[in-house]
């Protein structure tokens, strides 16, 4: 064994599963991720006996309603898991710091085969009404403590507001247009398209993008995700068990887990990248891989930008080039240089919060992406997949490739 | 419309280590904590300099100026009332590091400008005094 391998090479995504996903499904956090955990299971050549290992973000009902998913002790205990290793927890590098964790257990020698999982049910918990912002819509008139307490105030209640200050920010330093922003929407739409899991798949053209309802400027509706019910699951086993997998094996290559400016949406050091600018740095010191040989990148999306900010984060294009980059779409499309999101990103296939980027990802490396499958030079199905979650001072990055086929 | 705003305000909660910011209005000037040692100035408040780990803080006011970074139209209804509603991104100009996410009062958003000269101005709420901004020279809002 090479010991200056980075140790999450070890490890290698041999099952993949996704729940049902869709808008107000009515169905429980528990209900659809057993759904997604059992198929991922089976997909992996596996038994629940077989697993060992546990991991969820974030887990403990944090954040707004249909954000957090189920507890791992919860999943343990309807699965009825016996476990050598387990975690949970919201703080990190993104929301793969689940999938980045597993990695690392398994590369330690502390589980064989760990399940890792996201659900959201954030449509259903929306009700009828409109996305509501952080300290909306509950009784009462709490006050604020940490990182809100210098945001809630000034009406700046949703990540949209703190993350339109970083596109508006760009459109200062780097000439940023709506038009090129909207490009980023019309892909993954285009996308969607082609997924017939995704939420929002009729046709959009720039007109119909650059009329939308303004959120908060220059962002738009079509800017942000849609908020979604449904639960992502993967098994994360020892590389060791990749050759008797029944489906092609994604290995990890490299994780990227920095933070090296400060860890706010408001006093990070340079407001046109932020965390993402770190935790693609530290990728790329862990491989000998380069941009340029990634064939299929999926890039957090959870609001437009934020995956124009992980094109340059990458290194894919320039500082502040991400605009000319995707302009007139061809770069990003699924013939392009680069294809992006091609399942329709968290815009218009749906908010499952980082994980089904990761899904997907797998799915266009295994070959399995039916319509919308990339192929390159030589009729060649994808080698290296990159994915990243997150957006302002959160960030977490992966680079994937295929196993034997 | 000039901008105000939002209608209804969710507040800080005051405790030990904020209270000074937040009711640091009350003789209309802005401050900070900041180090006595390297002089550097502390934001959010922590009980040692994060640069030079001197444990010799304390609060300071400041002029009060500072410059726009970004600032974004909010325009949807949270909680209805009030929007449009200007969300800024402000720099003090003692310390460019030292940022506060604000309101720009006073001024449409038409006519705001990335890098344009902002003062503070208070708005009083229960026992709270947000720090808010508008172009200098403007008139009070």
């Amino acid at each position: 064994m090479n010991t200056n391998e980075p140790l999450e090479r070890r490890a290698a995504i041999t099952g993949i599963g996704q729940s049902a996903v869709g808008r107000h499904l009515g169905r429980s956090e528990l209900d659809l991720t057993i759904e997604a955990c059992l198929a991922a299971v089976t997909d992996a050549g596996l038994t629940r006996d077989d697993i060992d290992g546990l991991a969820t973000y974030p887990g403990m009902g944090v954040g707004t309603p249909g954000f957090a998913g189920p507890t791992t002790p919860e999943v343990q205990d309807a699965l009825r898991l016996s476990l050598d290793w387990h975690d949970g927890g919201g703080e990190g590098p993104g929301q793969m710091r689940a999938l980045i964790a597993a990695c690392l257990a398994v590369g330690a020698g502390l589980a064989r085969h760990v399940l890792v999982y996201r659900t959201v049910t954030e449509s259903t918990a929306q009700g009828s009404g409109g996305r509501q912002g952080i300290g909306g819509g509950g009784d009462g008139v709490p006050r604020y403590s940490g990182f809100l307490q210098w945001t809630l105030p000034f009406g700046a209640v949703s990540a949209v507001n703190w993350i339109a200050l970083v596109a508006q920010r760009r459109m200062h330093e780097f000439g940023l247009t709506r038009q090129q922003l909207g490009q980023v929407a019309l892909n993954a739409r285009r996308n969607a398209g082609l997924n017939p899991s995704a939420i929002y798949r009729e046709p959009m053209d720039l007109d119909g993008y650059l009329s939308a309802r303004m959120i908060s400027t220059p962002l738009c509706l079509f800017d942000c995700d849609a908020p979604s019910d449904g639960s992502t699951a993967f098994v994360v086993s020892h590389r060791d068990y990749a050759p008797d997998a029944p489906r092609v094996s994604c290995h990890v290559n490299a994780v990227g887990t920095a933070l090296r400016g400060r860890p706010s949406w408001d006093q990070f050091d340079d407001m046109t990248t932020m965390a993402a600018r770190d935790a693609a740095a530290s990728m790329w010191e862990r491989t000998e891989l380069t941009p340029a040989d990634v064939d299929v990148a999926q890039l957090y999306d959870g609001f437009s930008i934020l995956a124009m900010v992980w094109l340059e984060a990458m290194g894919f294009c320039g500082r502040g080039e991400s605009g000319p980059f995707v302009a007139d779409g061809s770069a990003i499309a699924l013939d392009g240089v680069l294809p992006l999101n091609t399942a329709g990103g968290q815009l218009s296939g749906g908010r499952l919060h980082g994980f089904g980027l990761i899904h997907e990802a797998c799915v266009q490396l295994r070959g399995e992406a039916g319509d919308r499958q990339v192929v390159r030079s030589g009729g060649k199905v994808p080698e290296v997949a990159a994915v990243s979650n997150g957006g302002g001072p959160i960030a977490g990055s992966l680079l994937l490739t295929r196993g034997r086929g | 419309m000039t901008a105000n705003g939002p209608a209804f305000r969710l507040l800080p909660r005051l405790e030990p280590e904020n209270e000074f910011f937040w009711t640091s209005g009350a003789d209309g000037r802005l401050r900070f904590l900041r180090c006595q040692d390297c002089r550097s100035f502390i934001h959010p408040p922590y009980p040692r300099c994060p640069d030079c780990l001197s444990a010799d803080v304390a609060v300071e006011p400041v002029s009060g100026r500072a410059s726009l970074v970004a600032y974004t139209v909010n325009e949807h209804p949270w909680m209805p009332g009030g929007e449009p509603y200007i969300i800024g991104l402000v720099a003090i100009d003692e310390q460019e590091s030292v940022r506060l996410t604000t309101n720009l009062v006073g001024v449409e958003p038409a006519d705001v400008v990335t890098g344009m000269a902002l003062e503070v101005t208070f708005e009083q709420c229960d026992d709270v005094y947000l720090p808010l901004f508008r172009p200098v020279g403007g008139s009070p809002s």
